[in-house]
């Protein structure tokens, strides 16, 4: 029902019809006739609420079948391709952790030797982007090789057991950067890919979340659409890194965006040319209190937690004034792939 | 036709021959000269190829293996540092049996540094799978490389041609660089059945569980048993195409009847046979030319041994705190062997220290002396006497 | 087989000349080895080279250690009383240097020949790049190897200005010194 009178709204401010699927018909079962590209297969085995299973899947629909993957080592490489199974209806490889984009590089290279327009897309999580491919990421794009690298942010190496990252966030703990007495979590910030990424003044780089997965597809089809590298980190929460429970996934990325701390922004050769507003600027700790990772920043009565809770704010009000982030333009729901992702479910009309 | 050319411009010739789909690599002493040169021929419209300068070896070897796994005829370059930086990639290549070549202009590893030759950096990685083959001069660099780009075709091994850096990469000496139609004819167009293809996708690279791990590697075992005999015939394939061979897996010389043999890999060879005829007075030896250290050719070398009394094995590189890698894996080879020579085993030529002419001679003289040193030209003069 | 030792500074083609020797003595049908000894030498820094040519298969692959003929490109070695070291008997040195030679061949105890290649070379080519001037005026006083199969050999490497100007500097290096007065320890 709600999805129903969501769907009238959005009819009404943008008076256009959103297209349905087809109906189902008797040769059809209600998956065939999806519309979208099942790139990434369900049955794999990630976790419960897993954020980075939803975020490949969606890149994949959108980047469609003529794609080849190279995924560093990570999570997603695990828990999709358990010899002698694979959940990929795509050519994938997966070489090491930290070459991803140098594979890439070389399937590119191949595709161009070879004539062929098949685009090439890397996969890293965090680990294999921020810290060890890091390298790798940075020739690729100084070489200008026509790639879309996608980092699935979770900001931990979760494939080895929650240990931190250049990416995790200031004063999460993680198994290598654990509150105690005498520490209060990560004691380092955050690193800033995205600005420098932007410095290498590639055609597209972007930002986008597992909350907003109209806004993370559309980002998809624009970068495939360009001839040359572009960029995507997809802040992607790990139920079991972030200690929150499995439902609470979307809830905790889209917290994320609405307090400033995972801005959604797009970069064209390095320039700022588009951000997600948030309407309603919430407070850091609507976002950390629903994760275990910072409850040592919750304690009432610890300075230390008031200092970092101030420590956090202060980075979130940061990049909502970098950025203009705050405003009372647009819905941050963003519809402009509604008519070309066919989305099954309720929409679909069929029933519950 | 014949030229007068450096190894490393031969190199980058025989390679443009075989038309490379692309190239990868970045700059390391001795093995610029390759890369230059094959820069150079593509700068010139000469060689048309993707020719990827990287950011590190370690991406030059990724970026070859995505480029063959796509479906490319892939090539690199390197030495020393560059192959340890590449180690891990290495072992990723031949565990997914990527099909591509790569030349490594063979030269110490650091620490202390050196630029010059020894064979520390392709032994340091003789376990990665791959298959490993010795150039003993610039003739049968170039005429390796082309074979090797048919060898890893067929066994889907990747193959490494060694060369010495400096004393092969760096010497002028006279080539016959084979007719395109030759290459042509010889070297089929590149096929890769397992190769990304979004027509039949496959995923490669996958988890594998205990329950499989010891499979894979049986049959990557077993292919490179079975590259052996691949390594040979197109080294005779390569005879009748051409009428030159690069002496299969190993090669026998000198005097059929001498009780003493030696064993050496590369440029020595050719000194060592200098060696042999000019001081005759040092008494006759045979001379086995080893080619092929990965796949090993065990039976082909009990063969050659057999009626010695002594064997002196040549390493280019140490295994520290054990002896010489070349010299220990003989020795375990021979051990069973009933009435097998005598193993002599020393190091050579480390960091680039000249082989003089006159080695022949010392090193048969050694037989006698059991204290000879397991590093055979090192000057114990030079060392603090705690350290002799 | 003649064995050669090139000696002289980073950036006067020590590595070229014996790369073009080698290449003539392969463009008047002998085999032929060259190459240099590598350091990590910069521009400036003293630099060897080795040559050797001969009308069968060249096995040996150490450095030339006891060379029939020594060519110095740069005056300022000649302080080094170890240029000469395993100097076969009878053996010669063409030295690039506007000193007396006879002075020269005193210091070293061997027969020595001074030529100004330097001086050619600027006055030719406009560069102070000495190497081909030497292997010409060498080549004329040894008669070893034809000048044409040098002239081959350049053709080669060089092309247009740069190739014309050595052409023209090899035939006045080759003039510059008495026409096969060395000719006589050929088969050193």
């Amino acid at each position: 029902m709600q999805d129903q009178a969501r769907l009238a709204e959005l009819r009404q401010k943008f008076g256009r019809e959103p297209a349905a699927p087809s109906e189902p018909t008797a040769e059809r079962t209600p998956r065939e006739a999806q519309p979208r590209f099942r790139g990434l297969e369900s049955g794999h085995r990630a976790c419960q609420g897993c954020g980075e299973a939803l975020a490949a899947r969606l890149v994949m629909e959108s980047a469609g079948p003529d794609v080849m993957v190279a995924n560093a080592t990570g999570c997603l490489e695990v828990f999709t391709t358990p010899w002698p199974q694979s959940a990929w209806r795509v050519p994938w490889i997966h070489s090491l952790f930290e070459n991803s984009a140098a594979v890439a590089s070389g399937m590119e290279a191949a595709m161009k030797a070879k004539g062929q327009n098949t685009k090439v897309l890397a996969f890293g999580g965090d680990g294999g982007t921020y810290d060890i491919g890091f390298q790798a990421l940075s020739g690729m794009l100084e070489r200008y090789h026509n790639i879309l690298y996608v980092c699935y942010d979770n900001e931990a190496y979760m494939n080895t057991g929650i240990q931190r990252s250049s990416s995790t966030p200031h004063a999460a703990t993680t198994t290598t950067s654990p509150a105690g007495k005498e520490r209060m979590g990560k004691r380092h910030l955050k690193k800033d890919l995205l600005s420098i990424i932007a410095a290498h003044h590639i055609p597209y780089a972007a930002s986008a979340s597992v909350a907003y997965p109209q806004d993370l597809q559309r980002k998809v089809r624009y970068a495939m659409g360009i001839d040359g590298p572009t960029f995507l980190v997809v802040h992607s929460p790990c139920p079991l890194g972030w200690r929150h429970a499995s439902a609470l996934t979307i809830e905790v990325a889209r917290k994320a965006v609405e307090c400033g701390l995972f801005p959604l922004v797009e970069l064209e050769r390095g320039a700022v040319t588009n951000i997600m507003p948030i309407r309603q600027v919430r407070p850091v700790t609507d976002y950390l209190k629903l994760q275990g990772r910072f409850a040592h920043l919750t304690r009432d009565g610890d300075p230390r937690a008031q200092e970092e809770r101030d420590h956090l704010q202060a980075l979130a009000d940061y990049n909502i004034n970098v950025f203009g982030l705050a405003g009372d333009g647009d819905d941050p729901v963003d519809t402009s792939g509604i008519t070309t992702v066919g989305r099954g479910g309720p929409l679909a009309g069929r029933p519950q | 036709m014949r030229e007068a050319l450096e190894g490393s411009q031969a190199i980058a010739r025989a390679v443009s021959l075989c038309k490379p789909d692309v190239v990868a690599a970045y700059p390391i002493t001795p093995q610029t000269h390759i890369v230059e040169n094959i820069s150079k021929l593509v700068a010139e419209g000469d060689l048309h190829t993707e020719f990827v300068s990287v950011e590190s070896e370690f991406s030059a070897a990724s970026v070859v293996l995505g480029a063959a796994a796509a479906g490319a005829r892939a090539y690199t370059a390197t030495a020393s540092q560059g192959v340890l930086l590449m180690a891990e990639v290495l072992f990723n290549i031949a565990g997914m049996r990527i099909p591509l070549v790569m030349t490594v202009a063979n030269r110490a590893v650091s620490a202390p540094l050196s630029i010059w030759n020894d064979h520390g950096d392709s032994m340091a990685v003789r376990d990665s799978g791959w298959i490993q083959l010795h150039a003993a001069d610039n003739q049968e660099a170039v005429d390796t490389t082309i074979q090797a780009f048919r060898i890893t075709q067929e066994t889907e091994l990747p193959v490494m041609v060694c060369m010495d850096g400096f004393i092969l990469t760096h010497t002028l000496e006279v080539i016959d660089l084979p007719e395109q139609s030759v290459i042509d004819d010889f070297l089929p167009a590149f096929e890769f059945n397992r190769r990304l293809d979004p027509a039949d996708p496959k995923s490669l690279g996958t988890l594998v569980d205990p329950g499989y791990f010891a499979e894979v590697r049986h049959s990557h075992h077993a292919a490179m048993q079975k590259a052996l005999s691949v390594i040979k015939d197109t080294d005779s394939a390569w005879e009748t195409a051409t009428g030159r061979a690069c002496g299969g897996l190993l090669t026998v010389e000198g005097d059929p009847g001498a009780a003493v043999g030696i064993v050496a890999m590369g440029s020595t060879v050719g000194t060592l046979r200098a060696g042999m005829a000019h001081t005759p007075e040092a008494g006759p030896a045979k001379l086995i030319k080893l080619r092929a250290f990965r796949p090993f050719p065990t039976q082909a070398l009990i063969e050659a041994t057999q009626g010695l009394d002594h064997l002196i094995v040549i390493d280019r590189a140490i295994s520290p705190g054990l002896g010489g890698i070349l010299g220990t894996e003989i020795a375990a080879i021979l051990a069973d062997v009933p009435n097998a020579p005598k193993i002599h085993n020393h190091a050579l030529g480390l960091g680039g220290r000249d082989i003089p002419e006159t080695i022949y001679a010392d090193l048969i003289e050694a037989i006698k002396d059991p204290d000879a040193p397991l590093i055979f030209d090192a000057d114990m003069a030079k060392l603090a006497p705690e350290d002799r | 087989m003649i064995e050669f030792r090139i000696h002289g500074r980073g950036g006067q083609g020590s590595v070229a000349a014996a790369y073009l020797l080698a290449a003539a003595a392969f463009e008047a049908g002998m085999m032929c080895q060259a190459f240099p000894a590598f350091g990590a030498e910069r521009r400036g820094a003293p630099v060897t080279a080795f040559v050797r040519i001969g009308h069968g298969p060249i096995h040996l692959r150490s450095q030339v250690r006891t060379p029939d003929w020594l060519i110095v490109q740069d005056n300022s070695l000649l302080i080094d009383p170890n240029l000469t070291a395993g100097l076969k008997a009878g053996g010669s040195m063409l030295v690039n240097s506007g000193r007396d030679s006879a002075e020269v061949a005193q210091t070293f105890g061997c027969r020595a020949l001074c030529v100004d290649a330097t001086q050619m070379a600027v006055e030719e080519i406009g560069r102070p790049i000495p190497n081909t001037a030497l292997l010409a005026a060498f080549l004329g006083l040894t008669g070893i190897l034809p000048l044409d199969a040098l002239a081959t050999a350049l053709k080669g490497r060089f092309h247009g200005k740069v190739l014309e100007d050595n052409l023209r500097l090899i035939e006045r290096a080759a003039q510059s010194v008495p026409t096969g007065a060395w000719k006589e320890t050929e088969d050193a």
